[in-house]
């Protein structure tokens, strides 16, 4: 199977457990568990393959300019951890469609769980950095996902939030350091950077790119002092915590690692950085697991304390301590989950997972006694169970391990260590399940039903049969831990066995397991010891964290971002004209090279009532419907300066779109104050002036500096000069620009008018819904109202013109390609002509005798629009690529029938709708307020009186 | 005729940022009104000034460059979807609070209750 379907089968499945939660628990989980599965088998079918020792690959380019290719590789190390993934991940979807109850939403479980694998698995089959940064991302978001499951718990929503907060940061703290090491060797697909060691290590960026990859490491696998998110994270349901903690999300920190073992380690930084926080780490969980109550803090900081071990083993930088550390992987992965699933059982039978309020549970849950026991007993490190080798392995290591020039720091470290490892695992067995019975557990315990049982009960055979027969594991180990390695160094030859004689490692082993004994037998009195001594509690001290940075990111929007709009626009326009006026003080500047044309006594004339016009509007601005006749004007002198200045179709548009736009401020203005009050101080408006007038002047500049000078390239319309008759088929330049050469342009620009009219009447809707409904039909016109409001005069006028104007539309719309014209101004000539209507007649009266409504208009431009796009690609052409041919029908001249041609009729469709569903919605809310509904055209109709009195 | 057309620039563009510094919301609309023409009549003249040169392809050999007229064609239709949003959010907030300033009020600004 390819290495792609691997990756993509759980994104796929995600989309299935949450949509069909109707079909029940079951189907939610047999779904999840088939996906699961085609992947289980798809990564089988490469086993022999990776067996060989080949490495899998399979990749295409992405983002090639970035670097940033979709290449997958798989070897040993890869196929090991996407082995347990989706192994566990088999056993742990099982366990989850029993332990979860009916109230929970099953479907949304799996989905998060199926995108958390699928993340997983992208991670460790990742051979490219930032791609494995994405994935890297995704499980911080998933697990997030997954930690919040329980959203009605506190504790759930806070753990969640400090997992991804914490992960959230190292992964940043990841991304820079990959992007550094992308950097140093040039390129950013793994394989190639784990051939250039001596490259990566000798570069002077090697310790800030080791330093952040590190926190990333760190963060994920919950190294110290990092390692406060993880206790937090058990808020999560069981089954997340033993998939997330045993076998994925933290150990993704552990994979990346090895996996950049061949490049990064070798060198004091990495031993010294890495294997101190390991042995931390190591220690510090194992004492604080001694002392939880909980039965899943106890193993959260268990899992701490041995991801310190891995941690520490992969510190050390040797192959033996390579290999120390991948089997520990796989044996802590099979005896941790069955902890966790173990720990889940009790919680789900005994109803509580307080070790204080357990024990005696040997006789009442026998099944959960074995599985439980056997898997403490192989944490704790007791031989024939697969725990025991790998400590051994590790105490072996540490025994020739030196750090900070003392030989007996590590070994002691490690011991210690141990030491209260195996005393947490016997007092998990001895508080929870020896003892007596009791009779105060909050619900009768027994042994759950083989679906819960069964996926703990499988990986404990695993644990014993490694336990019993390593030699059976060996190659497999062997095989990993030679792709950890790369070339850089030798896998270790024949270790893996029970009994390896007297050496110092078993002593080290024995002392560990009898002091834990020992540690036990006084479990008391050093319980009231750690009770009394103060320790600093990393939630509060990380919550004052988030806290602090909360009142600062408070403090600094609050300053900057106080919601005075006019605050927001007077910085913005005098940081535009400062900038503006360094770069004219700073740059040279060239001679003109353009002729300034001479001023003719007409266009002076326009000129000057525009300036009059927009003066006028500033110092009449109060009184809103002058203002609105002023803008008029200066909307009229902008068109007839397009028409001078050789724009027809520009003019065209400018005046039809300023018609809409004035019936919509009316429309508007009818329920808004028609005066502005006077408020701002003479100071106020006197800067105000200062700032605007300094805004006009740069403008002015620039616009009269360049309309002086040549372009200082050739401009790209050359071409569209060029091409416009010979490739569009059409000599108005300018709408063979927007329907063919830029057609993508335009396409994306009748969406967003489409957009804009929805929202319009999106937001009409809630408004008439909500309260203002009550406000504007108990509301008074401020206005007179014209006693005749739809007079005859007018309404027999605008019927007269309405096919008139239908008409002029339809004209302007079919010339558009040669002429002047085109969809976008025949749309607007068409609105105005129905908008007429409307004014003449009323709302009811016309909106009774419309057929189609304005959504569907838009819906069927943008439609056709892309349709007619998408239809060259059955020429095997680029989307909108157009085509025209010329057609002779008799007795009509000779036309041309162009492509180009119907998607400009979605161009006229989508205006057509987008503004008359826009002045539609304005005069909705008119209806409601005062307006009568009348069935009639008109108030005053003679025929009406007429027939009534000859009734 | 360069100074004109310039000087036109200039003018809307202080009158509309003056009037976008107003403190209600019409005239705020109406400034931003006044901006769009000065902005679309810049970006028209980046095409340079031509008289008597429409880009509609004839006999003739002098041509005005086509391509800011196609982008300010476009421009003026989607500002007008614009104006009316805007417009509607206006009277959508002065219906709805019976005030058409355009700053928040201070009240505004006060905190949520922190969710945890």
């Amino acid at each position: 199977m390819s290495l792609f379907l691997i990756v993509a089968l759980p994104f796929l499945g995600a989309l299935l457990p949450g949509l069909m939660n109707a079909a029940g628990r079951t189907a939610c989980a047999g779904v999840t568990f088939t996906f699961s599965l085609a992947a289980f088998i798809g990564l089988l079918s490469h086993a022999p393959a990776v067996f060989a020792g080949e490495v899998v690959q399979t990749g295409v380019d992405w983002m090639p300019l970035l670097g940033l290719n979709f290449n997958l590789m798989l070897d040993g190390l890869g196929f090991f951890f996407a082995l347990l993934i989706l192994g566990i991940g088999l056993l742990i979807i099982t366990y989850a469609r029993y332990y979860l109850s009916r109230k929970d939403n099953m479907g949304e479980f799996f989905t998060y769980l199926l995108l958390f694998q699928g993340a997983m698995v992208g991670i460790v089959l990742s051979d490219n950095i930032l791609l494995l940064l994405i994935f890297w991302e995704l499980t911080s978001l998933s697990s997030f996902l997954l930690i919040g499951y329980w959203k009605h718990l506190p504790e759930g929503r806070q753990g969640a939030r400090m997992a991804l907060a914490v992960t959230g940061m190292g992964g940043l703290a990841m991304i820079g350091g990959m992007l550094i090491l992308g950097q140093i060797v040039g390129s950013y697909d793994l394989s190639v950077i784990l051939q250039n060691r001596e490259m990566i290590q000798e570069s002077p960026l090697y310790l800030p790119a080791l330093i952040l990859i590190l926190l990333g490491c760190f963060t994920k696998s919950a190294q110290f002092p990092f390692h406060f998110w993880l206790p937090h994270a058990m808020a999560a349901p069981t089954p997340v915590s033993a998939y997330l903690h045993s076998a994925t999300m933290v150990k993704a920190g552990i994979f990346l690692m090895a996996r950049m073992w061949p490049v990064l380690s070798g060198t004091t930084e990495w031993f010294v950085i890495v294997t101190t926080a390991g042995l931390i780490t190591m220690v510090l969980g194992a004492v604080i697991g001694l002392f939880k109550h909980d039965l899943k803090a106890l193993l959260a900081f268990s899992t701490v304390s041995h991801l310190g071990l891995i941690t520490m083993l992969l510190g050390t930088g040797t192959a033996f301590g390579a290999m120390a550390a991948v089997f520990h992987i796989l044996n802590h992965a099979t005896f941790k989950a069955a902890l966790f699933m173990s720990a889940g059982i009790i919680d789900h039978e005994a109803h509580t997972r307080d070790i204080r309020r357990l024990g005696g549970l040997r006789k009442l849950m026998p099944v959960t006694f074995v599985i439980a026991t056997l898997a403490s007993l192989s944490m704790a490190g007791i031989p024939f169970l697969n725990g025991f080798l790998s400590k051994e392995m590790m105490l072996e290591e540490a025994l020739h391990t030196e750090l900070f020039g003392s030989p007996w720091l590590v070994p002691v470290m490690a011991t210690v260590g141990a030491l209260f490892s195996a005393a947490y695992c016997f007092r998990l067995i001895g508080h929870t399940f020896l003892g007596p019975v009791r009779d105060d557990y909050p619900a009768t315990p027994h042994d759950p039903g083989f679906g819960m049982w069964g996926p703990p009960a499988l990986l404990v055979v695993l644990v014993v049969v490694i336990g019993c027969a390593p030699f059976l594991a060996e190659p497999f180990v062997k095989m990993v831990t030679g792709s950890v390695l790369g070339p850089a160094a030798e896998v270790p030859k024949n270790y893996l066995k029970i009994w390896h004689g007297l050496v110092p490692a078993l002593y080290m082993s024995i002392a560990a397991v009898v002091g834990g004994l020992i540690v036990l037998a006084l479990f008391k009195p050093l319980l009231r010891v750690w009770d009394a001594t103060p320790r600093p509690e990393a939630k509060v001290i990380f919550d004052a964290l988030i806290a602090a940075c909360v009142n600062f990111a408070r403090g600094t929007i609050h300053g900057v971002h106080n919601g005075a709009f006019s605050r927001y626009a007077a910085i913005f326009a005098i940081t535009v004209v400062a900038a503006g006026y360094h770069a004219w003080t700073t740059g040279t500047i060239a001679p003109p090279t353009r002729a300034v044309q001479p001023i003719d006594p007409v266009s002076f004339g326009g000129w000057l009532m525009l300036v009059v016009a927009t003066c006028g509007l500033v110092f009449l601005h109060r009184n809103r419907l002058l203002s609105l006749i002023l803008i008029g004007i200066v909307g009229l002198m902008v068109s007839v300066a397009f028409v001078y200045f050789s724009a027809p179709d520009l003019a065209m548009t400018q005046i039809t779109v300023e018609v809409v736009t004035i019936i919509l401020l009316l429309l508007a203005l009818n329920f808004l104050p028609k005066t502005t009050p006077v408020e701002s101080t003479v100071i106020r408006r006197t800067r105000d002036a200062g700032i605007a007038i300094a805004g006009g002047l740069a403008t002015m500049a620039m616009a009269y500096h360049y309309l002086l000078r040549e372009a200082v390239t050739t401009p790209i319309s050359e071409f569209h000069l060029a091409n416009s008759y010979k490739g569009g088929g059409g000599t108005n330049v300018v709408n063979v620009i927007l329907v063919d050469f830029r057609g993508f342009d335009t396409y994306g620009e009748i969406i967003v008018l489409g957009i804009a009219a929805l929202l319009i009447y999106a937001l009409t809707e809630t408004l008439l819904d909500g309260p203002v409904r009550a406000r504007l039909l108990n509301r008074l016109p401020d206005q007179p109202r014209a006693g005749d409001m739809h007079p005859m005069m007018m309404v027999v006028l605008t019927r007269v013109i309405m096919p008139v104007v239908l008409m002029v539309g339809f004209y302007i719309f079919l010339r558009g390609h040669n002429e002047p014209g085109g969809g976008f101004i025949a749309g607007l000539i068409v609105s105005i002509a129905v908008v007429m209507q409307y004014m003449a007649s009323g709302f009811s009266w016309t909106s009774a005798r419309l057929r189609y409504p304005y959504h569907g208009v838009i819906g069927a431009g943008v439609l056709i629009a892309g349709l007619t796009g998408i239809g060259s690609w059955f020429v095997a052409k680029p989307f909108l690529t157009s085509d025209f041919t010329y057609v002779r029908i008799p007795p009509f001249e000779k036309f041309e029938l162009a492509t180009a041609a119907l998607f400009d009729l979605g161009v006229f469709l989508a205006v057509v709708g987008a503004v008359m569903l826009s002045l539609e919605s304005f005069s909705r809310l008119a209806r409601r307020a005062h307006m009568e509904d009348s069935d009639h055209p008109m108030d005053i109709d003679p025929s009406r009186e007429l027939a009534e009195e000859g009734a | 005729m360069e100074l004109l057309v310039a000087s036109a620039i200039g003018i809307l563009t202080a009158a509309g940022l003056y009037l976008v510094l107003r403190l209600r919301t019409f005239p705020v609309i109406m400034g931003v009104s006044l901006l769009t023409y000065a902005v679309n009549v810049f970006l028209f003249s980046s095409g340079r000034l031509k008289v008597g040169a429409p880009p509609i392809l004839s006999d003739a050999t002098n041509y005005t460059d086509p391509l800011p007229q196609a982008l300010v064609l476009t421009a003026i239709v989607i500002s007008f979807g614009m104006t009316a949003v805007v417009v509607m959010i206006a009277l959508g907030s002065y219906l709805g609070a019976n005030d058409d300033a355009v700053n928040d009020p201070k009240t505004d600004m006060e905190e949520p209750e922190d969710l945890i």
